[in-house]
């Protein structure tokens, strides 16, 4: 008997699909999949609540581990780790409704914004690097922005992961500056097309391809956009006298115009006496 | 430094600044030092009530509403006294007053340390 490809694409689905039978979790759609496992939406049925779960191969049941270690405001938390009947393992974690950063940039959002996701982004990393952690994977597809404006790292790389090409240091072995790496490639990914060239030598700079010319640590990396954000010059920018006299005017405008208007005042009262 | 620090030193020295400026006006010239050291007084009196508002509410612009406010009623007092050849200088007194006031009001907002929060035991 031959079976049609729509019958066994079906069949594929329906044996790849989690039998969570005897745990607490109700499957429910399929809403990601990545290279190391299939999320899906489900329902904790103890807590009456909607979570994630991620299914992934009993070789990377050290992704949950590693991730559970980490608990930052940046980074989803995981609730329960567990192993299906078919070996599989799984872990459950909030599930963030929001959206992922690429289609967040899509909905063209105001610089202030794209930066601070960029800086949330760079938080949830310097504080994994803290703690001895590489991300590893670090992509647009991998940051979730929330609904209330909350930012999620998600896909934590565990040892092997090769990373996106586009957003991969080019060196091997992996080590913090490999992450410094890929953050410089999501800031330029998160920048509009007419950013300023500070912010871009920010990006170009922490995506040197020599990693002793990239920025020292992530927090290098958000020192930076925070002197861009206070108005103040930034280290990969060399900027012209000009560049510096309009960056100056526009940090201190409030005072200068408050001067101006002392000056005016002073004129004003100068020419009233002659009159 | 505090707010109110930095209240009194700009004070100092935008009064002082706003005084020598009389220097300008030749029919004061003689009243020069009494002049500087009535506007820096002035200016520090400025100075510290807006650093001691800046403490309390951080925004710009109400440092600077209250700044100005606080240098127009301080230019006017000031305006009201005659001087030795018993005319008034409103205009020439109130209008900078107004405006160091609001510059002093901006500076205090914008440099200095707020008072520290207060722990209950």
């Amino acid at each position: 008997m031959e079976l049609s490809d729509l019958v066994l694409h079906h069949l594929r689905e329906v044996v790849d699909l989690p039998d969570l039978a005897g745990t607490r979790y109700e499957l429910g759609e399929e809403i990601g999949r990545g290279g190391l496992g299939v999320v899906y939406a489900a329902r904790d049925m103890q807590l009456d609540r909607r979570v994630a779960l991620k299914v992934m191969d009993a070789a990377w049941a050290g992704e949950a581990r590693l991730i559970a270690c980490l608990e930052h405001p940046g980074i989803v938390p995981v609730y329960e780790t567990g192993t299906l009947p078919d070996g599989r393992v799984f872990y459950a974690m909030k599930l963030v409704a929001g959206v992922r950063a690429d289609r967040y940039v899509a909905s063209n959002p105001p610089l202030g914004e794209r930066l601070r996701v960029a800086h949330r982004v760079g938080e949830a990393l310097a504080f994994a690097h803290s703690c001895g952690v590489l991300h590893r994977d670090l992509k647009p597809q991998n940051v979730m922005v929330g609904r209330f404006g909350e930012v999620y790292v998600m896909d934590w790389g565990v040892e092997g992961v090769a990373g996106t090409p586009a957003f991969r240091a080019p060196e091997t072995p992996f080590d913090q500056r490999s992450d410094v790496y890929a953050l410089g490639a999501l800031v330029r990914f998160l920048l509009p097309a007419d950013a300023h060239p500070a912010l871009i030598a920010i990006a170009a700079k922490a995506m040197s391809r020599r990693p002793d010319e990239r920025y020292a640590d992530v927090s290098g990396v958000l020192l930076e956009i925070e002197k861009f954000q206070d108005g103040l010059a930034v280290e990969a920018y060399v900027e012209s006298p000009w560049q510096r006299v309009r960056r100056f005017a526009k940090r201190n405008e409030v005072l200068l115009w408050l001067l101006a208007a002392y000056a005016g005042a002073k004129f004003l009262v100068f020419f009233a006496r002659s009159l | 430094m505090n707010k109110i620090v930095v209240g009194l030193i700009f004070g100092a020295v935008l009064g002082a600044l706003d005084g020598a400026t009389a220097w300008f006006t030749p029919d004061v010239r003689s009243m020069m030092t009494s002049i500087m050291v009535g506007s820096t007084f002035k200016g520090m009196i400025v100075g510290l009530l807006s650093g001691w508002f800046a403490r309390r509410v951080n925004s710009t612009q109400w440092g600077i509403v209250v700044g100005s406010v606080l240098g127009l009623a301080f230019a006017f007092a000031v305006a009201a006294m005659p001087s030795e050849n018993g005319q008034h200088y409103y205009l020439e007194i109130m209008l900078p007053g107004f405006v160091v006031g609001a510059i002093i009001g901006f500076l205090t907002q914008k440099m200095g340390t707020s008072s520290p929060v207060k722990r209950s035991s």
